[in-house]
Protein backbone atom coordinates (compact mmCIF):
# COMPACT_ATOMS: atom_id res chain seq x y z
CA UNK A 1 0.00 0.00 0.00
CA UNK A 2 1.73 3.42 -0.72
CA UNK A 3 -0.41 6.09 1.11
CA UNK A 4 0.51 9.67 -0.01
CA UNK A 5 -1.00 12.90 1.59
CA UNK A 6 1.11 16.06 1.17
CA UNK A 7 0.57 19.81 1.29
CA UNK A 8 2.87 22.36 -0.26
CA UNK A 9 2.31 26.24 -1.14
CA UNK A 10 4.81 28.01 -3.97
CA UNK A 11 3.62 31.20 -4.65
CA UNK A 12 0.11 31.11 -5.95
CA UNK A 13 0.22 27.38 -6.70
CA UNK A 14 -0.92 25.17 -3.95
CA UNK A 15 -0.92 21.35 -3.86
CA UNK A 16 -3.05 19.46 -1.70
CA UNK A 17 -3.09 15.91 -2.63
CA UNK A 18 -3.93 12.69 -0.83
CA UNK A 19 -4.65 9.05 -2.42
CA UNK A 20 -3.86 5.49 -1.73
CA UNK A 21 -2.73 2.65 -3.97
CA UNK A 22 -3.54 -1.00 -3.51
CA UNK A 23 0.06 -2.58 -4.05
CA UNK A 24 1.22 -3.78 -6.72
CA UNK A 25 -0.60 -1.97 -9.43
CA UNK A 26 -0.39 1.08 -11.40
CA UNK A 27 -1.93 4.00 -10.30
CA UNK A 28 -2.38 6.79 -12.95
CA UNK A 29 -1.86 10.57 -11.95
CA UNK A 30 -4.09 12.21 -14.70
CA UNK A 31 -5.19 15.86 -15.44
CA UNK A 32 -4.55 18.54 -17.02
CA UNK A 33 -0.86 19.90 -17.84
CA UNK A 34 0.15 22.16 -14.53
CA UNK A 35 -2.57 20.63 -11.73
CA UNK A 36 0.48 19.92 -9.95
CA UNK A 37 0.97 16.27 -10.92
CA UNK A 38 4.81 16.39 -11.40
CA UNK A 39 4.57 18.60 -8.02
CA UNK A 40 3.37 15.43 -6.44
CA UNK A 41 5.45 12.56 -8.05
CA UNK A 42 8.85 14.89 -6.82
CA UNK A 43 7.05 15.01 -3.14
CA UNK A 44 6.93 11.58 -3.20
CA UNK A 45 10.54 11.11 -4.45
CA UNK A 46 11.56 13.38 -1.62
CA UNK A 47 12.95 15.79 -4.64
CA UNK A 48 10.77 18.52 -3.08
CA UNK A 49 10.38 19.36 0.59
CA UNK A 50 6.32 19.40 1.34
CA UNK A 51 4.78 21.74 3.62
CA UNK A 52 3.52 18.94 5.32
CA UNK A 53 2.04 15.13 5.08
CA UNK A 54 2.62 12.00 4.94
CA UNK A 55 4.30 9.55 3.23
CA UNK A 56 4.46 5.73 3.61
CA UNK A 57 5.22 2.40 1.74
CA UNK A 58 3.89 -0.66 2.89
CA UNK A 59 5.37 -0.68 6.55
CA UNK A 60 7.92 1.99 6.28
CA UNK A 61 7.19 5.60 6.48
CA UNK A 62 9.08 8.10 4.09
CA UNK A 63 8.10 11.20 5.20
CA UNK A 64 6.11 12.49 8.34
CA UNK A 65 6.51 16.26 9.06
CA UNK A 66 4.77 15.97 12.50
CA UNK A 67 7.30 13.42 13.23
CA UNK A 68 9.49 15.54 11.61
CA UNK A 69 10.64 12.38 9.74
CA UNK A 70 12.26 13.09 6.41
CA UNK A 71 14.05 10.47 4.52
CA UNK A 72 16.16 11.68 1.85
CA UNK A 73 15.80 10.75 -2.05
CA UNK A 74 18.66 8.50 -2.03
CA UNK A 75 17.45 6.28 0.68
CA UNK A 76 13.74 5.82 -0.21
CA UNK A 77 14.40 3.11 -2.69
CA UNK A 78 11.91 4.44 -5.09
CA UNK A 79 12.65 4.54 -8.93
CA UNK A 80 11.83 8.26 -11.09
CA UNK A 81 11.97 8.02 -14.84
CA UNK A 82 12.17 11.64 -15.75
CA UNK A 83 9.98 12.76 -18.87
CA UNK A 84 13.50 13.88 -20.68
CA UNK A 85 15.13 10.50 -19.19
CA UNK A 86 18.21 12.48 -17.62
CA UNK A 87 20.53 9.33 -19.21
CA UNK A 88 24.17 10.62 -17.51
CA UNK A 89 26.03 11.74 -20.70
CA UNK A 90 29.58 11.05 -19.81
CA UNK A 91 28.50 7.07 -19.02
CA UNK A 92 28.05 4.89 -21.99
CA UNK A 93 24.28 2.80 -21.85
CA UNK A 94 25.85 -0.28 -19.66
CA UNK A 95 27.31 2.02 -17.14
CA UNK A 96 24.08 4.28 -16.62
CA UNK A 97 22.43 0.99 -15.97
CA UNK A 98 24.58 0.08 -13.42
CA UNK A 99 24.62 2.97 -12.04
CA UNK A 100 21.73 2.19 -9.81
CA UNK A 101 22.34 -1.48 -9.58
CA UNK A 102 25.91 -0.70 -8.00
CA UNK A 103 24.37 1.25 -4.86
CA UNK A 104 21.07 -1.17 -4.36
CA UNK A 105 21.45 -3.55 -1.21
CA UNK A 106 22.43 -6.82 -2.23
CA UNK A 107 18.55 -8.60 -2.25
CA UNK A 108 17.64 -8.14 -6.24
CA UNK A 109 14.60 -9.10 -7.85
CA UNK A 110 15.64 -8.28 -10.85
CA UNK A 111 19.08 -8.73 -13.01
CA UNK A 112 20.97 -6.77 -15.89
CA UNK A 113 20.15 -9.36 -17.92
CA UNK A 114 16.47 -9.54 -17.15
CA UNK A 115 15.81 -5.63 -17.27
CA UNK A 116 17.99 -6.14 -20.87
CA UNK A 117 15.69 -8.43 -21.91
CA UNK A 118 12.51 -7.01 -21.13
CA UNK A 119 13.05 -3.91 -22.56
CA UNK A 120 15.58 -5.04 -25.48
CA UNK A 121 18.37 -3.48 -24.42
CA UNK A 122 21.16 -6.13 -25.60
CA UNK A 123 22.16 -4.29 -28.76
CA UNK A 124 22.64 -0.82 -26.80
CA UNK A 125 24.79 -1.44 -24.04
CA UNK A 126 28.26 0.20 -25.58
CA UNK A 127 26.73 3.31 -27.16
CA UNK A 128 27.05 6.70 -25.77
CA UNK A 129 23.52 8.23 -24.67
CA UNK A 130 23.81 11.26 -27.01
CA UNK A 131 23.57 7.96 -29.84
CA UNK A 132 19.68 6.72 -28.70
CA UNK A 133 16.87 7.93 -29.98
CA UNK A 134 14.36 9.27 -28.06
CA UNK A 135 12.51 6.01 -27.45
CA UNK A 136 15.38 3.98 -26.57
CA UNK A 137 16.54 7.01 -24.25
CA UNK A 138 13.29 6.24 -22.43
CA UNK A 139 14.22 2.51 -22.27
CA UNK A 140 17.20 2.79 -20.72
CA UNK A 141 16.28 5.55 -18.57
CA UNK A 142 12.94 2.99 -17.45
CA UNK A 143 15.95 0.32 -17.36
CA UNK A 144 18.45 2.07 -15.02
CA UNK A 145 15.40 2.56 -12.68
CA UNK A 146 14.46 -0.82 -12.54
CA UNK A 147 18.05 -1.97 -11.97
CA UNK A 148 18.21 0.21 -8.78
CA UNK A 149 15.57 -2.04 -7.35
CA UNK A 150 13.29 -0.03 -6.32
CA UNK A 151 9.93 -0.25 -3.83
CA UNK A 152 8.23 2.02 -6.30
CA UNK A 153 8.97 3.31 -9.83
CA UNK A 154 7.41 6.92 -10.71
CA UNK A 155 7.14 7.58 -13.78
CA UNK A 156 6.69 11.19 -15.09
CA UNK A 157 4.98 11.60 -18.06
CA UNK A 158 8.30 9.15 -19.29
CA UNK A 159 6.23 9.38 -23.48
CA UNK A 160 5.37 12.87 -23.57
CA UNK A 161 8.41 14.16 -25.43
CA UNK A 162 7.99 11.67 -28.52
CA UNK A 163 6.23 11.43 -31.34
CA UNK A 164 3.74 8.99 -31.40
CA UNK A 165 5.61 6.31 -33.58
CA UNK A 166 8.02 6.01 -30.49
CA UNK A 167 5.21 6.23 -28.59
CA UNK A 168 3.87 3.18 -30.00
CA UNK A 169 7.20 1.82 -30.04
CA UNK A 170 8.47 1.91 -26.04
CA UNK A 171 4.27 1.70 -24.33
CA UNK A 172 4.56 -2.37 -24.83
CA UNK A 173 7.41 -2.29 -22.74
CA UNK A 174 5.84 -0.42 -19.88
CA UNK A 175 3.26 -2.98 -20.45
CA UNK A 176 5.11 -5.95 -20.49
CA UNK A 177 7.25 -4.60 -16.90
CA UNK A 178 3.52 -4.11 -15.45
CA UNK A 179 2.97 -7.67 -15.85
CA UNK A 180 5.93 -8.85 -15.36
CA UNK A 181 7.26 -7.46 -12.09
CA UNK A 182 5.42 -6.92 -8.95
CA UNK A 183 7.10 -3.75 -8.78
CA UNK A 184 3.79 -0.49 -7.92
CA UNK A 185 4.32 1.88 -10.29
CA UNK A 186 2.80 5.91 -9.89
CA UNK A 187 2.69 6.94 -14.17
CA UNK A 188 2.12 10.31 -14.48
CA UNK A 189 0.29 11.22 -17.96
CA UNK A 190 -2.34 13.87 -19.14
CA UNK A 191 -2.89 11.23 -22.41
CA UNK A 192 -5.89 9.56 -21.60
CA UNK A 193 -4.94 6.72 -23.75
CA UNK A 194 -2.22 6.36 -22.07
CA UNK A 195 -3.82 5.75 -18.97
CA UNK A 196 -6.69 3.16 -20.42
CA UNK A 197 -3.76 0.67 -21.12
CA UNK A 198 -1.76 0.75 -17.97
CA UNK A 199 -3.43 1.84 -15.17
CA UNK A 200 -5.12 -0.27 -12.95
CA UNK A 201 -6.15 2.76 -10.81
CA UNK A 202 -6.70 6.52 -11.30
CA UNK A 203 -6.32 9.42 -9.56
CA UNK A 204 -7.71 12.98 -11.16
CA UNK A 205 -6.25 16.19 -10.31
CA UNK A 206 -7.12 19.30 -10.78
CA UNK A 207 -5.40 22.24 -9.98
CA UNK A 208 -2.95 20.70 -7.16
CA UNK A 209 -5.95 19.00 -5.46
CA UNK A 210 -6.91 15.53 -6.18
CA UNK A 211 -10.18 15.23 -6.67
CA UNK A 212 -11.32 11.52 -7.30
CA UNK A 213 -9.70 8.33 -7.20
CA UNK A 214 -10.43 4.50 -8.06
CA UNK A 215 -10.33 1.84 -10.48
CA UNK A 216 -10.18 2.21 -14.08
CA UNK A 217 -13.94 1.14 -14.80
CA UNK A 218 -15.40 2.58 -11.84
CA UNK A 219 -13.28 5.86 -12.85
CA UNK A 220 -13.94 5.56 -16.24
CA UNK A 221 -17.69 7.70 -16.11
CA UNK A 222 -16.51 10.19 -13.52
CA UNK A 223 -17.49 13.83 -14.42
CA UNK A 224 -14.14 15.22 -13.07
CA UNK A 225 -12.51 13.09 -15.91
CA UNK A 226 -15.08 13.86 -18.23
CA UNK A 227 -14.30 17.64 -17.83
CA UNK A 228 -11.23 17.17 -18.43
CA UNK A 229 -11.05 14.46 -21.69
CA UNK A 230 -14.14 16.00 -22.78
CA UNK A 231 -17.28 14.02 -23.42
CA UNK A 232 -16.94 12.58 -26.80
CA UNK A 233 -14.10 10.58 -25.46
CA UNK A 234 -15.93 9.39 -22.21
CA UNK A 235 -17.00 5.82 -22.34
CA UNK A 236 -16.98 3.08 -20.12
CA UNK A 237 -13.72 0.78 -19.71
CA UNK A 238 -14.17 -2.98 -19.51
CA UNK A 239 -12.30 -5.97 -18.98
CA UNK A 240 -12.01 -8.40 -21.79
CA UNK A 241 -10.92 -11.82 -23.22
CA UNK A 242 -9.84 -12.67 -26.95
CA UNK A 243 -12.24 -15.81 -27.25
CA UNK A 244 -11.23 -15.84 -31.43
CA UNK A 245 -10.54 -14.07 -34.88
CA UNK A 246 -12.89 -14.64 -38.07
CA UNK A 247 -10.49 -13.97 -41.10
CA UNK A 248 -13.37 -13.94 -42.87
CA UNK A 249 -15.11 -10.40 -41.45
CA UNK A 250 -11.69 -9.17 -40.01
CA UNK A 251 -13.09 -9.02 -36.46
CA UNK A 252 -12.52 -10.68 -33.68
CA UNK A 253 -14.68 -11.82 -30.86
CA UNK A 254 -14.21 -10.64 -27.29
CA UNK A 255 -16.11 -11.85 -24.08
CA UNK A 256 -17.15 -8.80 -21.93
CA UNK A 257 -18.93 -10.61 -18.56
CA UNK A 258 -21.81 -12.44 -20.07
CA UNK A 259 -21.77 -10.75 -23.19
CA UNK A 260 -19.93 -11.27 -26.43
CA UNK A 261 -18.67 -8.24 -28.29
CA UNK A 262 -17.07 -8.50 -32.08
CA UNK A 263 -14.17 -5.61 -32.83
CA UNK A 264 -11.58 -4.74 -35.18
CA UNK A 265 -9.07 -7.44 -34.89
CA UNK A 266 -5.55 -6.41 -33.72
CA UNK A 267 -2.43 -8.64 -33.16
CA UNK A 268 -3.54 -10.33 -30.07
CA UNK A 269 -3.40 -14.48 -28.82
CA UNK A 270 -6.72 -15.90 -28.26
CA UNK A 271 -7.25 -15.54 -24.46
CA UNK A 272 -5.26 -13.00 -24.35
CA UNK A 273 -6.95 -10.22 -21.65
CA UNK A 274 -7.88 -6.45 -22.95
CA UNK A 275 -9.48 -3.49 -22.12
CA UNK A 276 -12.58 -1.99 -24.20
CA UNK A 277 -13.52 1.15 -23.93
CA UNK A 278 -17.33 1.70 -25.07
CA UNK A 279 -17.80 5.46 -25.90
CA UNK A 280 -20.45 7.17 -24.75
CA UNK A 281 -20.98 8.67 -28.31
CA UNK A 282 -20.75 5.35 -29.94
CA UNK A 283 -23.79 3.57 -28.00
CA UNK A 284 -27.65 3.89 -28.47
CA UNK A 285 -29.58 2.78 -25.33
CA UNK A 286 -33.11 0.67 -26.12
CA UNK A 287 -35.78 -0.69 -23.76
CA UNK A 288 -36.99 -3.04 -26.68
CA UNK A 289 -34.62 -5.49 -28.65
CA UNK A 290 -33.63 -2.85 -31.56
CA UNK A 291 -35.09 -3.72 -35.22
CA UNK A 292 -33.66 -2.85 -38.64
CA UNK A 293 -30.21 -1.27 -37.38
CA UNK A 294 -27.14 -1.67 -38.81
CA UNK A 295 -25.31 -2.18 -35.27
CA UNK A 296 -22.51 -5.06 -35.39
CA UNK A 297 -23.07 -5.54 -31.35
CA UNK A 298 -25.92 -5.75 -29.27
CA UNK A 299 -25.45 -6.18 -25.76
CA UNK A 300 -27.86 -6.69 -22.60
CA UNK A 301 -27.81 -5.70 -19.23
CA UNK A 302 -29.13 -3.82 -16.92
CA UNK A 303 -29.14 0.18 -15.89
CA UNK A 304 -27.74 0.59 -12.47
CA UNK A 305 -27.46 4.17 -11.87
CA UNK A 306 -28.40 7.31 -14.01
CA UNK A 307 -26.70 10.44 -13.19
CA UNK A 308 -26.88 14.25 -14.72
CA UNK A 309 -24.94 16.92 -14.50
CA UNK A 310 -25.92 20.95 -14.42
CA UNK A 311 -24.13 21.49 -17.80
CA UNK A 312 -25.42 18.50 -19.64
CA UNK A 313 -28.52 16.61 -20.22
CA UNK A 314 -26.97 13.38 -20.90
CA UNK A 315 -27.72 10.68 -19.00
CA UNK A 316 -25.01 8.11 -18.24
CA UNK A 317 -25.78 4.10 -17.42
CA UNK A 318 -23.21 2.20 -16.01
CA UNK A 319 -23.09 -0.94 -17.33
CA UNK A 320 -20.12 -3.12 -15.59
CA UNK A 321 -19.05 -6.46 -17.02
CA UNK A 322 -20.15 -8.09 -13.55
CA UNK A 323 -23.55 -6.12 -13.98
CA UNK A 324 -24.65 -7.41 -17.41
CA UNK A 325 -27.97 -9.04 -16.92
CA UNK A 326 -31.34 -8.92 -19.09
CA UNK A 327 -33.77 -5.62 -18.67
CA UNK A 328 -32.44 -3.16 -21.05
CA UNK A 329 -30.54 -3.82 -24.74
CA UNK A 330 -27.77 -1.58 -25.53
CA UNK A 331 -26.54 -1.72 -28.97
CA UNK A 332 -22.96 -0.65 -29.63
CA UNK A 333 -20.79 0.91 -32.66
CA UNK A 334 -24.13 3.05 -33.81
CA UNK A 335 -23.78 6.64 -33.19
CA UNK A 336 -26.66 8.05 -31.84
CA UNK A 337 -28.38 11.18 -33.47
CA UNK A 338 -28.24 14.72 -31.74
CA UNK A 339 -25.89 12.92 -28.82
CA UNK A 340 -28.10 12.54 -26.39
CA UNK A 341 -28.94 9.04 -25.50
CA UNK A 342 -32.36 7.76 -24.85
CA UNK A 343 -33.73 5.65 -22.30
CA UNK B 1 67.75 20.38 -24.54
CA UNK B 2 71.16 21.59 -26.68
CA UNK B 3 69.39 25.21 -28.05
CA UNK B 4 69.03 26.55 -24.22
CA UNK B 5 71.95 27.37 -22.13
CA UNK B 6 72.65 26.43 -18.79
CA UNK B 7 70.71 29.37 -16.84
CA UNK B 8 67.79 29.30 -19.60
CA UNK B 9 67.35 25.77 -18.94
CA UNK B 10 67.54 26.12 -15.23
CA UNK B 11 64.37 28.94 -15.72
CA UNK B 12 62.73 27.18 -17.86
CA UNK B 13 62.45 24.19 -15.67
CA UNK B 14 61.67 26.27 -12.41
CA UNK B 15 58.96 27.64 -14.19
CA UNK B 16 57.40 24.96 -14.63
CA UNK B 17 58.08 23.10 -11.95
CA UNK B 18 56.44 26.44 -10.05
CA UNK B 19 53.73 26.57 -12.09
CA UNK B 20 53.00 22.38 -11.76
CA UNK B 21 52.90 23.31 -7.66
CA UNK B 22 51.20 26.07 -7.98
CA UNK B 23 48.27 23.92 -10.02
CA UNK B 24 48.62 21.22 -7.89
CA UNK B 25 48.30 23.58 -4.44
CA UNK B 26 45.05 25.42 -6.13
CA UNK B 27 43.39 22.55 -7.98
CA UNK B 28 41.55 21.57 -4.94
CA UNK B 29 40.30 24.75 -3.35
CA UNK B 30 39.17 25.81 -6.73
CA UNK B 31 36.98 22.94 -7.06
CA UNK B 32 35.88 23.56 -3.72
CA UNK B 33 35.13 27.53 -4.20
CA UNK B 34 33.88 26.87 -7.66
CA UNK B 35 30.79 24.83 -6.10
CA UNK B 36 30.31 26.87 -3.21
CA UNK B 37 30.20 29.90 -4.77
CA UNK B 38 27.95 28.06 -7.87
CA UNK B 39 25.43 25.87 -5.63
CA UNK B 40 25.42 27.72 -2.22
CA UNK B 41 23.37 30.95 -1.38
CA UNK B 42 25.03 32.53 1.86
CA UNK B 43 25.11 35.41 3.93
CA UNK B 44 28.70 37.11 2.56
CA UNK B 45 28.40 35.05 -0.55
CA UNK B 46 29.01 38.75 -2.82
CA UNK B 47 32.15 39.47 -0.49
CA UNK B 48 33.70 36.04 -0.67
CA UNK B 49 33.13 36.54 -4.20
CA UNK B 50 35.30 39.81 -4.80
CA UNK B 51 37.73 38.13 -2.08
CA UNK B 52 38.30 35.51 -4.27
CA UNK B 53 38.39 38.22 -7.50
CA UNK B 54 40.49 40.35 -5.71
CA UNK B 55 44.12 39.31 -7.29
CA UNK B 56 42.82 40.06 -10.72
CA UNK B 57 42.57 43.92 -9.99
CA UNK B 58 45.29 44.34 -6.89
CA UNK B 59 48.66 45.41 -8.09
CA UNK B 60 50.65 42.15 -8.47
CA UNK B 61 52.97 43.77 -5.44
CA UNK B 62 50.24 44.10 -3.66
CA UNK B 63 49.88 40.60 -3.40
CA UNK B 64 53.38 40.00 -2.49
CA UNK B 65 53.60 42.03 -0.15
CA UNK B 66 50.47 40.77 1.74
CA UNK B 67 51.75 37.48 1.31
CA UNK B 68 55.39 38.91 3.35
CA UNK B 69 53.03 39.79 6.16
CA UNK B 70 51.32 36.78 6.72
CA UNK B 71 53.45 34.21 5.63
CA UNK B 72 56.78 35.65 6.32
CA UNK B 73 58.94 33.99 9.26
CA UNK B 74 57.27 36.45 11.35
CA UNK B 75 53.87 36.17 9.87
CA UNK B 76 50.81 34.18 11.65
CA UNK B 77 50.94 31.59 8.95
CA UNK B 78 54.32 31.56 8.04
CA UNK B 79 55.92 31.09 11.24
CA UNK B 80 53.32 28.15 12.08
CA UNK B 81 54.04 26.38 8.55
CA UNK B 82 57.81 26.66 9.72
CA UNK B 83 57.50 25.33 13.11
CA UNK B 84 54.42 22.94 12.66
CA UNK B 85 55.38 21.43 9.04
CA UNK B 86 58.90 22.32 8.69
CA UNK B 87 57.62 24.14 5.46
CA UNK B 88 59.65 27.62 4.20
CA UNK B 89 57.94 29.74 2.32
CA UNK B 90 60.56 33.09 1.98
CA UNK B 91 63.20 32.78 -0.92
CA UNK B 92 62.14 29.20 -1.96
CA UNK B 93 59.70 27.52 -4.72
CA UNK B 94 57.31 26.58 -2.93
CA UNK B 95 57.00 30.39 -1.60
CA UNK B 96 56.98 31.36 -5.58
CA UNK B 97 54.41 28.33 -6.48
CA UNK B 98 52.13 30.04 -3.50
CA UNK B 99 52.64 33.54 -4.91
CA UNK B 100 51.41 32.47 -8.26
CA UNK B 101 49.07 30.13 -7.12
CA UNK B 102 46.96 33.32 -5.63
CA UNK B 103 47.30 35.50 -8.70
CA UNK B 104 45.97 32.68 -10.57
CA UNK B 105 43.01 31.62 -8.69
CA UNK B 106 40.64 33.74 -9.69
CA UNK B 107 41.14 32.94 -13.15
CA UNK B 108 40.69 28.83 -12.38
CA UNK B 109 37.39 29.21 -10.53
CA UNK B 110 36.15 31.34 -12.93
CA UNK B 111 36.57 28.69 -15.86
CA UNK B 112 35.28 26.18 -13.32
CA UNK B 113 31.80 28.18 -12.80
CA UNK B 114 31.20 28.45 -16.19
CA UNK B 115 31.05 24.67 -15.96
CA UNK B 116 29.36 23.58 -13.19
CA UNK B 117 26.65 25.95 -14.14
CA UNK B 118 26.31 24.55 -17.35
CA UNK B 119 25.99 21.37 -15.43
CA UNK B 120 22.11 19.84 -15.43
CA UNK B 121 20.82 19.88 -11.68
CA UNK B 122 18.32 17.20 -13.04
CA UNK B 123 20.87 14.61 -13.28
CA UNK B 124 22.10 14.78 -10.25
CA UNK B 125 18.10 14.56 -8.81
CA UNK B 126 18.59 11.37 -11.20
CA UNK B 127 21.80 10.02 -9.34
CA UNK B 128 20.10 10.78 -6.21
CA UNK B 129 17.20 9.06 -7.01
CA UNK B 130 19.66 5.32 -8.00
CA UNK B 131 20.50 6.17 -4.32
CA UNK B 132 23.91 8.16 -4.46
CA UNK B 133 24.83 10.33 -1.63
CA UNK B 134 26.28 14.29 -2.02
CA UNK B 135 30.20 12.62 -2.53
CA UNK B 136 28.75 10.12 -4.58
CA UNK B 137 27.06 12.50 -7.13
CA UNK B 138 29.69 15.02 -6.71
CA UNK B 139 32.83 12.51 -7.77
CA UNK B 140 30.54 10.23 -10.13
CA UNK B 141 28.49 13.32 -11.97
CA UNK B 142 28.87 16.75 -10.77
CA UNK B 143 32.80 16.24 -11.22
CA UNK B 144 32.93 14.06 -14.49
CA UNK B 145 30.54 16.84 -16.26
CA UNK B 146 32.86 19.93 -15.25
CA UNK B 147 35.68 18.30 -16.22
CA UNK B 148 36.24 20.39 -19.60
CA UNK B 149 36.07 23.67 -17.02
CA UNK B 150 38.77 22.40 -14.69
CA UNK B 151 41.16 21.16 -17.28
CA UNK B 152 40.64 24.66 -19.01
CA UNK B 153 41.03 26.57 -15.71
CA UNK B 154 44.26 24.43 -14.61
CA UNK B 155 45.80 24.85 -17.87
CA UNK B 156 45.22 28.68 -18.10
CA UNK B 157 46.53 29.07 -14.43
CA UNK B 158 49.46 27.20 -15.42
CA UNK B 159 50.33 29.21 -17.89
CA UNK B 160 49.89 31.92 -16.13
CA UNK B 161 51.70 30.70 -13.60
CA UNK B 162 54.43 30.71 -15.58
CA UNK B 163 54.50 34.27 -16.70
CA UNK B 164 53.76 35.65 -13.23
CA UNK B 165 56.43 39.00 -12.03
CA UNK B 166 55.55 41.23 -9.39
CA UNK B 167 53.89 38.86 -6.35
CA UNK B 168 56.36 36.55 -7.52
CA UNK B 169 59.64 38.89 -6.75
CA UNK B 170 58.16 41.28 -3.87
CA UNK B 171 57.29 37.85 -1.92
CA UNK B 172 60.18 35.68 -2.71
CA UNK B 173 62.89 37.62 -4.37
CA UNK B 174 64.64 36.92 -7.42
CA UNK B 175 67.36 33.71 -6.70
CA UNK B 176 69.06 31.82 -9.34
CA UNK B 177 68.16 28.47 -9.35
CA UNK B 178 65.52 28.37 -6.47
CA UNK B 179 63.17 31.66 -7.48
CA UNK B 180 64.57 32.87 -10.99
CA UNK B 181 61.89 32.33 -13.48
CA UNK B 182 61.57 32.98 -16.70
CA UNK B 183 60.06 36.07 -16.60
CA UNK B 184 62.06 37.07 -13.61
CA UNK B 185 65.38 36.04 -15.39
CA UNK B 186 64.00 37.95 -18.33
CA UNK B 187 64.17 40.60 -16.30
CA UNK B 188 67.45 40.34 -14.90
CA UNK B 189 68.73 39.83 -18.56
CA UNK B 190 67.32 43.57 -18.93
CA UNK B 191 69.42 45.08 -15.82
CA UNK B 192 72.46 43.50 -17.06
CA UNK B 193 74.44 45.17 -19.82
CA UNK B 194 74.68 43.73 -23.40
CA UNK B 195 71.87 41.28 -21.89
CA UNK B 196 69.84 41.83 -24.96
CA UNK B 197 70.20 38.84 -26.93
CA UNK B 198 69.34 36.85 -23.75
CA UNK B 199 66.12 38.17 -22.91
CA UNK B 200 65.39 38.17 -26.71
CA UNK B 201 65.76 34.26 -26.67
CA UNK B 202 63.91 34.23 -22.94
CA UNK B 203 60.85 35.98 -24.27
CA UNK B 204 60.90 33.65 -27.47
CA UNK B 205 60.82 30.72 -24.90
CA UNK B 206 57.65 32.36 -22.87
CA UNK B 207 55.63 32.73 -26.54
CA UNK B 208 56.51 29.42 -27.28
CA UNK B 209 55.08 27.77 -23.64
CA UNK B 210 52.23 29.97 -23.86
CA UNK B 211 50.86 29.53 -27.11
CA UNK B 212 51.55 25.55 -27.01
CA UNK B 213 49.63 25.85 -23.63
CA UNK B 214 46.80 27.47 -25.20
CA UNK B 215 46.71 24.98 -27.98
CA UNK B 216 46.50 22.03 -25.66
CA UNK B 217 43.96 23.68 -23.60
CA UNK B 218 41.70 23.76 -26.82
CA UNK B 219 42.78 20.32 -27.90
CA UNK B 220 41.64 19.13 -24.28
CA UNK B 221 38.24 20.82 -24.41
CA UNK B 222 37.40 19.72 -28.14
CA UNK B 223 38.09 15.81 -26.57
CA UNK B 224 36.00 16.30 -23.52
CA UNK B 225 32.93 17.79 -25.91
CA UNK B 226 33.50 15.01 -28.24
CA UNK B 227 33.41 12.48 -24.92
CA UNK B 228 30.43 13.78 -23.95
CA UNK B 229 28.92 13.72 -27.36
CA UNK B 230 28.14 17.73 -27.23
Amino acid sequence: MLSVAVKKRRGSFSLDARFELPTPGVVALFGRSGCGKSTLVNAIAGLLDADSGRVALDDMVLLDTERRLYVPPERRRIGYVFQDARLFPHLSVAANLRYGERRAPPQRFVSLDAVAGLLDLGSLMDRRTHQLSGGERQRVAIGRALLSQPRLLLLDEPLASLDAARRDEVLPYLETLRDQLAVPMVYVSHDFDEVLRLATYVVLMESGKTIAQGGVGEMSLNGGLRSIIGADAVGAIVDGTVLGTDPSSGLMRVKLGHGELRVEAANVAVGAKLRVQLLARDLIVATQEPRHLSVRNILTGVITAVTSDDTDSDLVALLTSNRLRTGLTVGWRVKASGGTSAV
Amino acid sequence: MMWLSQSEGEALSLSLSVAARSVALSLPAAILLAWVLTRRRFLGHTLLDAFVHLPLVLPPVVVGYLLLVLFGTRGPIGSWLERALGVELIFTRNGAALATAVMSFPLMVRAMRISLENVDRGLEQAARTLGAGAIDRFATITLPLMLPGVLAGAITAFSAALGEFGAVITFVSNIPGETRTLPLALYSALQTPGGDTAAARLAGISFVLGLGGLLLSEWFARRVRRLLGR
